[in-house]
């Protein structure tokens, strides 16, 4: 903003955007270009949304020379930027802007993913809302197909709308070799090893869901994307299930037809729930609550 | 030497203090002090007693029996787990230790201090600590947009040191996250631990896990009459981040991208919950589905007549479809039943 100030008294030394892109805080933003700003069709619209709209427009494409005091200039300026923002929108979703956003989301310019599964997979910017002015903007994750808030606050602070609801989704119908392969990897909350029965609990339920995806999608056969996808059924992400299976077993004994029984359904669901096998053993493997501090 | 009253500010202080260790809890010397804590640590840190003559703040005496801990290898300071007592070969290095050993003694005292720390947050004392802490929003909050800003709390993926960084565990969501900051990125994972985050929800079940991490303190309220109980949690407690309204749908221009798209939703599982939360109550729905049955079966089997097993194996078949039908309620072993049932009549 400051700096725009000296670089603007001589309108053909800089170009607006060239400044605006490269500013602190818009780095998420790519350069529009000249020809899809100047074409009107692109900008339908935009007039009713956009203060001093002209002048703005002029500005961006670094045409403006209208002398006014610094108080317009600064209203011009900041309506420049909300133009070029809601133009960007359109842009980003056009062959041209797709390719520029993703040769920014492959040098990973808009941030990792936090979470710690996802492996610092590259983040891509987002909009909750296309109407300007209701939400910030937020960070979308292919890998993990959730949204995050940006670090900094000044990313945190930038419209929403500047990149809208479509974009992201759009860059990998368009770019499909592009979609990161899924997996189940997650996070189990432990105590001393042992899992937690909330948490577990919620876990294995949200791995049936999974399965039950799986098999939807295979049975319309459409690729699930799993990288580990070999038997969908293989479900639970751990060994120690086994284990338990096997102390099941040796347990059963006088249970008879009914360890058998339940020993079946394991089997059939593929160990999702081996802490059915043995009556003994479905505690070993979770931590009831308790008092335990 | 004393060392609590004298001194200005106590090692230990001024290492919590440090930038990028906000996170640590400042371990009491009470704690440190009683060797039956310490258990283990000698093999596992370089320069044992020196590092804990440096945490506690106590003058090192000159060593008379210092062969004790040193090693050949003092370079080691990574404070990888040691094979046991090794070469002990002290005595040639008497004289060249204060110039060059000081900053191995150092990092020596705050692998130790991790490790120590580690143990401290799991203790009654500790937690309690921890949880202050919490309370003041130290832990940062969950990245996550639909987590709302949950308080987080900090979690190591391994118990063992120098295999990974601290993470962010968020109770809202169950996941755990990068620190936002990178001076957190040299903080190792062990020194909380992969006990600390789910013990401490087990701890304190009262908080209440959707109030926001920007809200004060003391607004950070303890939920009361909240009858619902699930498998020892609170149900609302239970990942109040995920779920239905929780789960981002990708959208085009409007319309949700389908399910059979190549780029279509494939990881929406991870963010779900059951619309309705009891559905987990495993044992309990086992107990309320195959109760009657199990007696059932106990009484045939005490007869031994073929028709009776035929039935049996009738019975069990049904039984058998049904579970295939209901996948997730079925979790629940007969000595489950009993302990859960009891449990969630409390």
């Amino acid at each position: 903003m400051e700096d725009y100030g000296t670089e603007s008294e001589s309108d053909y030394t800089s170009y607006w955007r060239d400044w605006f892109i490269s500013s602190r805080g818009n780095e998420y933003f790519c350069e529009i270009d000249e020809e899809y700003l100047t074409d009107r069709f692109n900008l339908t619209g935009l007039n009713t949304e956009v203060q001093y709209y002209q002048y703005a427009l002029d500005l961006v494409t670094d045409v403006f020379d209208l002398d006014c005091d610094d108080e317009m200039r600064e209203t011009i300026e900041k309506s420049a930027r909300h133009l070029y923002g809601l133009v960007h929108a359109r842009y980003i979703v056009t062959t041209r802007g797709l390719a520029k956003m993703l040769e920014k989301y492959k040098k990973a310019d808009f941030g990792k993913c936090p979470r710690v599964m996802c492996n610092s997979h590259p983040l891509l910017p987002m909009g909750l809302s296309d109407v300007p002015n209701l939400k910030p903007a937020k960070l979308y994750c292919a890998r993990c197909e959730d949204t995050y808030n940006p670090k900094s606050s000044r990313h945190a602070s930038i419209d929403g709308a500047y990149f809208g609801t479509s974009f992201h989704n759009i860059l990998f119908q368009v770019y499909p070799t592009l979609i990161p392969a899924k997996s189940a990897e997650r996070y189990v909350p432990r105590v001393y090893g042992f899992k937690v029965h909330a948490a577990a609990a919620l876990v294995r339920w949200q791995n049936g869901v999974r399965g039950d995806m799986r098999r939807r999608l295979r049975k319309m056969e459409v690729e699930s994307g799993f990288k580990d996808g070999e038997d969908e059924l293989e479900e639970d992400d751990d060994d120690d299930d086994d284990d338990d299976e096997e102390v099941g077993r040796e347990h059963d004994g006088a249970e008879g037809a009914q360890a058998q029984q339940q020993q079946q359904a394991v089997e059939y669901r593929g160990g999702v729930a081996a802490i059915t096998a043995g009556p003994s053993s479905s505690f070993a493997g979770e931590a009831q609550m308790g008092s335990v501090a | 030497m004393s060392t609590s009253s004298g001194t200005p500010e106590s090692w230990i202080s001024s290492f919590c203090s440090l930038l990028g260790h906000e996170y640590f809890a400042e371990v009491s010397e009470d704690f440190i002090e009683d060797d039956f804590n310490l258990t283990g640590l000698q093999n596992q840190v370089a320069m044992y007693k020196e590092a804990l003559e440096m945490i506690l703040d106590v003058e090192p005496e000159e060593d008379e029996d210092d062969e004790e801990e040193e090693e050949e290898d003092e370079e080691d300071i990574s404070g990888d787990v040691r094979d046991g007592p090794g070469g002990r070969s002290g005595e040639r290095r008497h004289h060249s230790r204060v110039a060059s050993d000081l900053s191995v003694i150092e990092s020596s005292a705050e692998m130790l201090y991790g490790l120590i720390h580690q143990r401290f947050i799991c203790s009654r004392a500790g937690i309690q600590q921890m949880s202050e802490k919490y309370e003041l929003g130290h832990f940062g909050v969950c990245p996550r947009t639909n987590c709302n800003q949950t308080r987080t709390l900090p979690v190591g993926l391994s118990d063992i040191p120098g295999e990974d960084t601290v993470k962010l565990f968020c109770p809202s969501c169950l996941d755990v996250y990068v620190p936002p900051n990178s001076r957190f990125q040299t903080v190792d994972g062990a020194f909380f631990g992969r006990t600390f985050g789910a013990l401490f929800l087990l701890t304190f079940p009262e908080y209440d896990l959707s109030r926001r991490g920007a809200e004060t303190a003391a607004n950070l309220g303890r939920s009361s009459d909240d009858p619902g109980m699930i498998n020892g949690m609170f149900a609302r407690n239970i990942a109040p981040g995920l779920g239905r309204g929780k789960i981002y749908e990708p959208k085009i221009y409007g319309f949700r991208v389908s399910e059979l798209a190549r780029s279509g939703p494939r990881m929406q599982w991870l963010r779900d919950k059951p619309e309705d939360i009891t559905v987990l109550d495993e044992a309990r729905n086992f107990a309320e589905e195959h109760g009657a049955e199990s007696d059932d079966d106990d009484e045939s089997m005490n007869m031994n007549s073929a028709r009776h097993t035929a039935r049996r194996r009738a019975i069990a078949h049904a039984r058998l479809s049904r579970r295939q039908r209901q996948r997730q309620n079925q979790n629940g072993s007969p000595m489950a039943v009993d302990a859960n049932g009891a449990e969630s009549e409390l």
